[in-house]
């Protein structure tokens, strides 16, 4: 079965099933102090410094949360709340516009209720954020600057944003960055120490790793309020009794995929390549979307003037092949995607578009496939047409 | 066949999906999403349009085995079937959207992408049966639904399924029940669906505004009250006139007929809203020919209306209807439908009634 969608899920690892099903057979509460506390404890703490050495980070920097979107929040709310807490003028959160829903709508929350004011930075036609928006964005004002958050590399197009320079620029000011690497960790290299990020959102079933199992890295010097008040785990950042087989299978897998990253990634590439290359040759026409270069090795985020997505993603589920059309969903109906939107493509175009996303198991037999299904699936959908279906 | 099965999340179009796929047809379900903004709950006795609802599908899909979309319609819907309504209540006509949204959207918005697509055809969870390329009643009086389609065409009726047309409504939730169906007590749905508080006359009013203007008394023809805007009356209403002139014979008064242009309602005893000459237009025949001469047949006036036998004249588009016995509470708008027995011969969209 093609399935070419692991930017969503990918599968996980038998490393990281192995070593979860052996901690899942384990007792212990790792704030216990007896024998099968210290235990889990040390199960954990293993966890804590595999995973800081796999992303460049010091084991001390590891706050494990139940995945990205907690993540993106703890990072987003707690530093807001500590940075206007220690000087009230900062209320201006710089972030930019296509973000994750994790960062947009828990930005949108801020100023909603907690009196954030926000700067969406743009973004180019390949959808990169353009370093001189930051710096001026900054310059206006940055006594009154919270945070940034810009995202390692986007999630639906694929590109990798400049986040070295960006927090470097954020750095002159003394304002701390935040980045969602939920998509960036495992498939490019990520160094939490060398990027100057102050704060990373990494998940664990993005990189062959369970669902339900993130983590922040957050600077030792960085101050963040908790959203989860309790037993004080996680330098008291985040409460909560630590899930002991999710970190363990986290952690494995980050290790997993890092450690094999140099040869998967340029092979995912390659694959991702003849995928596109297949698909312009059936359907004439198709536009790639995202950074030509600087791109996430698995994504294809490809435009089909004439089709509704929704249809395109049907008639290739029928034929077993299975991918996204990239955007998020309430009830399952597709808006046009922010993220097509703020690069400048049309409402139209925005809802033409398919993401194929290749990971670890991905093959040429699913390239095939999934090239031999387009041909056909972009004839019907353009019969179909747009009319059918939302604004004409 | 491929067939897209539309499921609004409640009994009946689950079990029609399940029984197209138990037939062998290859079913894909889909649910319409008619709404920008739906909301998150169900509330009162709707029962489509909210995302518990399209939940309710996506679990029925689930039992059932068969893939599940959502297809969302919301702007087609608006414009075909919701301006629709505000502008035929604004022309001082009474619409039936049920009737314009078979018409509009299930069979031709999502029929023509289903075609589009590869697909045969659209199965719903209709109370109708399709003998012949005939529509006809379903075998429960009760819950027929063959007047809100008797508006589709012969092409149209072509690709339509209907599984439950053999079935009563209680026989549908028994099957739903042995089915594992959630469904299968779900309450049934009425009001209008885009009008999530059920209240017509505050969403006619929001939409087109305070038009103040005269009820005038059929007879005398003396002003008896003021009304806030005539679009919120229908052929019929008794309720709501607010009248504080009492009639001179003391009975009861009737909202008689509704005029636009000088925004007058007319109201008057319950003996002057009997008609027996009902014309109407937008005529459409699918049970037989257009008849050539007058013909004897039944005719329905709206949904769960009575059934009145009558002589119809068909000229064009057009078509006359003497009936046999007079009605009350004819309404412009509303769908003539004219029967032979249990089969639809034809609709149309009824213009004048006296």
């Amino acid at each position: 079965m093609p399935y070419l969608d692991h930017a969503a899920t990918t599968p996980v690892l038998p490393e990281a099933v192995a070593a979860m099903t052996t901690a899942l057979g384990e007792l212990g509460n790792p704030s216990s102090l007896h024998g099968a506390g210290r235990r889990a404890r040390r199960r954990v703490e293993e966890a804590r410094e595999q995973l800081a050495a796999a992303v460049g980070a010091r084991p001390s920097e590891v706050i494990f949360t139940s995945g990205g979107t907690e993540a993106d929040n703890l990072a987003l709310k707690g530093i807001y709340w500590a940075r206007r807490s220690a000087d009230p003028r900062r209320r201006r959160i710089l972030a930019s516009s296509v973000e994750h829903h994790a960062v947009l709508d828990t930005v949108d929350w801020l100023c909603a209720h907690e009196g954030a004011e926000v700067c969406w930075l743009p973004v180019d036609a390949t959808g990169r954020v353009d370093p001189g928006s930051l710096a001026a964005a900054l310059a206006r004002d940055p006594d009154s600057v919270a945070l940034v958050s810009v995202m390692w590399a986007n999630n639906e197009v694929g590109t990798v944003q400049p986040v070295a320079e960006l927090a470097a620029l954020a750095r002159r000011y003394g304002v701390p960055l935040h980045t969602d690497a939920v998509q960036a960790v495992g498939a490019l290299e990520v160094d939490f120490a060398a990027s100057g990020a102050d704060a990373l959102t990494l998940t664990g079933h993005k990189l062959g790793g369970p669902c339900g199992a993130g983590a922040l890295l957050l600077r030792r010097d960085a101050a963040c309020v908790p959203l989860l008040h309790g037993g004080g785990q996680e330098r008291d950042v985040r409460s909560g009794t630590l899930d002991v087989p999710g970190i363990v299978g986290l952690a494995t897998a980050a290790e997993v995929t890092t450690g094999r990253r140099a040869e998967q990634s340029p092979r995912i590439a390659a694959l991702r390549d003849q995928l596109v290359a297949g698909v312009l040759a059936a359907a004439p026409g198709t536009v790639v979307n995202g950074h030509p270069t600087d791109r996430l090795p698995g994504i294809a985020h490809l435009g089909f003037p004439g089709c509704e997505g929704d249809s395109l993603l049907m008639l290739l589920d029928a034929r077993g092949v299975e991918c996204s059309t990239g955007s998020a969903c309430s009830a399952g109906v597709a808006q046009p995607s922010h993220v097509l939107l703020a690069m400048g493509a049309s409402p139209a175009m925005a809802r033409g578009s398919l993401r194929f996303s290749l990971g670890h198991t991905s093959t040429t037999q699913d390239v095939q496939a999934a090239v031999a299904a387009i041909g056909p699936a972009v004839e019907r959908a353009q019969r179909a047409g747009t009319g059918a279906v939302g604004p004409a | 066949m491929r067939l897209i099965a539309a499921m609004s999340g409640g009994v009946d179009s689950a079990v029609a999906a399940a029984r197209a796929a138990d037939a062998g047809h290859e079913v894909t379900g889909i649910h319409l999403a008619l709404s920008a903004a739906p909301q998150t709950l169900r509330h009162g006795a709707r029962g489509c349009c909210t995302i518990e609802d399209a939940h309710d599908a996506r679990r029925a899909a689930d039992v059932i085995g068969i893939p599940f979309y959502v297809w969302d319609l919301a702007e087609r819907f608006r414009a075909e079937v919701i301006e629709d309504f505000v502008s035929e209540y604004a022309a001082g006509r009474t619409p039936n959207p049920c009737l314009r949204c078979n018409e509009k959207i299930k069979f031709a918005a999502v029929l023509d992408r289903a075609v589009a697509l590869g697909f045969d055809g659209v199965v719903t969870g209709h109370h109708a049966r399709v003998v012949d390329g005939r529509l006809h009643r379903s075998v429960d009086a009760a819950k027929d639904q063959s007047y809100v389609l008797a508006v589709l065409t012969a092409e149209q009726l072509g690709r339509a399924v209907f599984p439950l047309g053999d079935s009563t409504k209680r026989q549908v939730r028994a099957e739903a029940a042995d089915r594992g169906l959630a469904v299968a007590d779900k309450p049934d749905s009425h009001d209008i669906c885009f009008i999530a508080d059920g209240d017509t006359r505050g969403f006619l009013a929001g939409r087109l505004g305070a038009r103040p203007g005269p009820i005038v008394d059929a007879e005398s023809g003396a002003t008896l009250g003021t009304h806030d805007g005539a679009y919120t009356y229908t052929v019929g209403q008794r309720r709501g006139l607010d009248l504080r002139v009492p009639a001179a014979d003391g009975r009861p008064r009737y909202v008689l007929s509704v005029l636009p242009r000088t925004n007058t309602v007319v109201v008057g005893p319950g003996q002057l809203l009997e008609v027996r000459t009902v014309d109407a237009d937008r005529a459409v025949w699918t049970g037989c020919p257009p008849p050539a001469a007058a013909s004897s047949c039944s005719v329905q006036l709206r949904a769960h209306g009575m059934v009145s036998p009558a002589v119809v004249v068909a000229s064009g588009d057009r078509v006359t209807a003497s009936l046999d016995v007079p009605q009350r509470g004819v309404a412009a708008g509303q769908a003539i439908v004219l029967y032979d027995g249990d089969a639809v011969l034809g609709s149309a969209t009824i213009t004048r009634a006296a």
